[in-house]
């Protein structure tokens, strides 16, 4: 049966973790290449880098990162951050990172999404959705550039559209829940999950094991991502897996 | 010994090339016959679409190589794509003819909530070719996959594991003769990926 993923996302600037690890017996919890292989020894089924270096040579510096990250781990990762064109998805995917991440470039520009699955396949195209929830429009609306411009986009209908293009996967953010901890939006991923048929990423509000097992057993959704709750050790990838397969859920 | 990886430009070798690396084998990335024919074994990777991948052994005349590493009985372990171009037939895309050395065609899942069949699956062994008779395998029975696609109609006798994904039976990993395939990554599979290879290349080991 196929095991539902959890996902820890490790945000990089300029070639360093920011945010690492606290507590942790890591010779450098700054290097990412690290902070991998430490979640990958936790049961981490995939991970997930941002990268958000604001210049070129930080950007370059990823490159190495997902080499480095591919010559010394076994288990799949994605590489979100600065992708705009079909060039750049080339330049990570053939370092050796398995899928890219795309998110505002793609609102600009929806056939990057068609360039890089015709190229690639869609297994190596996961879309990124930003969504919060507008009283005004009575639904979730998709933003960019890190939440900060408002689209005319429903994250519904834009994650059709997305599929549509050729994404192999959604990675699903609300901004309403994202640092808050107080579980994942339990609606929107719903609303998401079964308006496509592409897997279907939850992240944002992860605060506990308990909030894990509401969005993949009561959702039914593929797969939960979390960033703080595992760098701070609020919890670990491992006590999470073994509460939900306490409770049920089918992990590895 | 001696890896040679099949470049015939589609997809990501680089993987491959270190889990393969971290086996503690030589590995050559290369589209040259001559060297290939050289190695101990030989790998064909592949992500992308199936009749662009077969349009590109074909004008590479690496479909010869095939045909004659498997005259020759020597090994090659076809992943992901790659154990794909070894069935009869494809309805990706457009239907396009594959190599034949498996009984079997390769058809879109139907029926499944999700595709692409993505992430861990167990899968349960059936067969045991030669390379996997005493191996010592972890208890982890998880592997990673990510298709869309997966070989049917197949022949029993060459089924060695498959997974279970929503009542479809997938085709994990198959043999025939000197030639395996496995849908899934095991450079991306964690410990059983691991142990998956290394069995393989000790299979290689035993016939050179």
């Amino acid at each position: 049966m196929l095991t539902k993923r959890i996902i820890p996302c490790l945000d990089v600037k300029e070639g360093r973790v920011v945010k690492g690890i606290q507590f942790v017996e890591l010779r450098d919890a700054g290097d990412p290449v690290e902070l991998a292989k430490f979640y990958d020894t936790q049961g981490a089924d995939e991970l997930v880098f941002l990268d958000i270096s604001a210049s070129h040579e930080g950007r370059e510096t990823m490159v190495d990162v997902v080499r480095q990250t591919a010559a010394s781990l076994a288990i799949p990762f994605t590489v979100g951050g600065g992708i705009r064109t079909l060039d750049d998805m080339k330049r990570i995917l053939r370092a050796g990172a398995d899928k890219v991440s795309v998110n505002t470039s793609a609102l600009e520009r929806p056939e990057l999404i068609k360039e890089g699955s015709d190229y690639f396949g869609a297994q190596c195209i996961v879309v990124a959705i930003d969504a919060r929830y507008s009283e005004e429009d009575g639904t979730w609306m998709v933003y960019t550039h890190g939440g900060r411009n408002k689209t005319t986009w429903t994250a519904v209908e834009w994650a059709k559209e997305a599929v549509r293009l050729g994404a192999g996967e959604i990675l699903l953010t609300s901004m309403n829940q994202d640092g808050e901890k107080s579980g994942f939006d339990v609606k929107l991923t719903k609303a998401v999950r079964d308006a496509v048929t592409v897997p279907v990423i939850a992240s944002g509000g992860a605060g506990n094991a308990e909030h894990f097992r509401e969005v993949l057993q009561d959702v039914d959704t593929d797969a939960a991502l979390a960033a703080s709750i595992f760098h701070y050790k609020e919890t670990s990838v491992a006590e999470v897996k073994s509460y939900l397969r306490d409770k049920g859920v089918c992990v590895r | 010994m001696k890896i040679g990886v099949i470049d015939y430009g589609m997809g990501n070798l680089f993987s491959v090339e270190q889990a393969l690396k971290r086996l503690g084998v030589e590995v050559l990335v290369t589209a040259d016959q001559q060297q290939l024919a050289a190695a101990d074994a030989v790998v064909l990777p592949g992500v992308g679409a199936f009749p662009d991948a077969m349009k590109r052994l074909e004008e590479t005349k690496l479909v010869d190589f095939i045909y004659a590493q498997k005259e020759a009985n020597k090994p090659l372990l076809g992943i992901c794509l790659g154990m794909q171009l070894l069935f009869e037939h494809s309805v990706e895309v457009a239907p396009t003819k594959g190599l034949g050395i498996f009984t079997g065609t390769i058809e879109r899942f139907n029926g499944v909530s999700r595709i692409p069949h993505m992430g861990w699956n167990d899968v349960a062994l059936q067969n045991e070719p030669q390379w996997l008779q005493n191996a010592t395998l972890p208890e982890a029975r998880h592997v990673y996959f990510v298709h869309s696609f997966y070989a049917t109609n197949i022949d029993e006798q060459q089924l060695v594991a498959y997974a279970d994904y929503e009542g479809v039976r997938v085709p994990g990993i198959v043999s025939n003769g000197s030639f395996t395939g496995m849908q899934f990554h095991p450079e991306k599979s964690g410990e059983l990926g691991v142990a998956l290879l290394q069995s393989w290349l000790e299979g290689v080991k035993r016939t050179c």
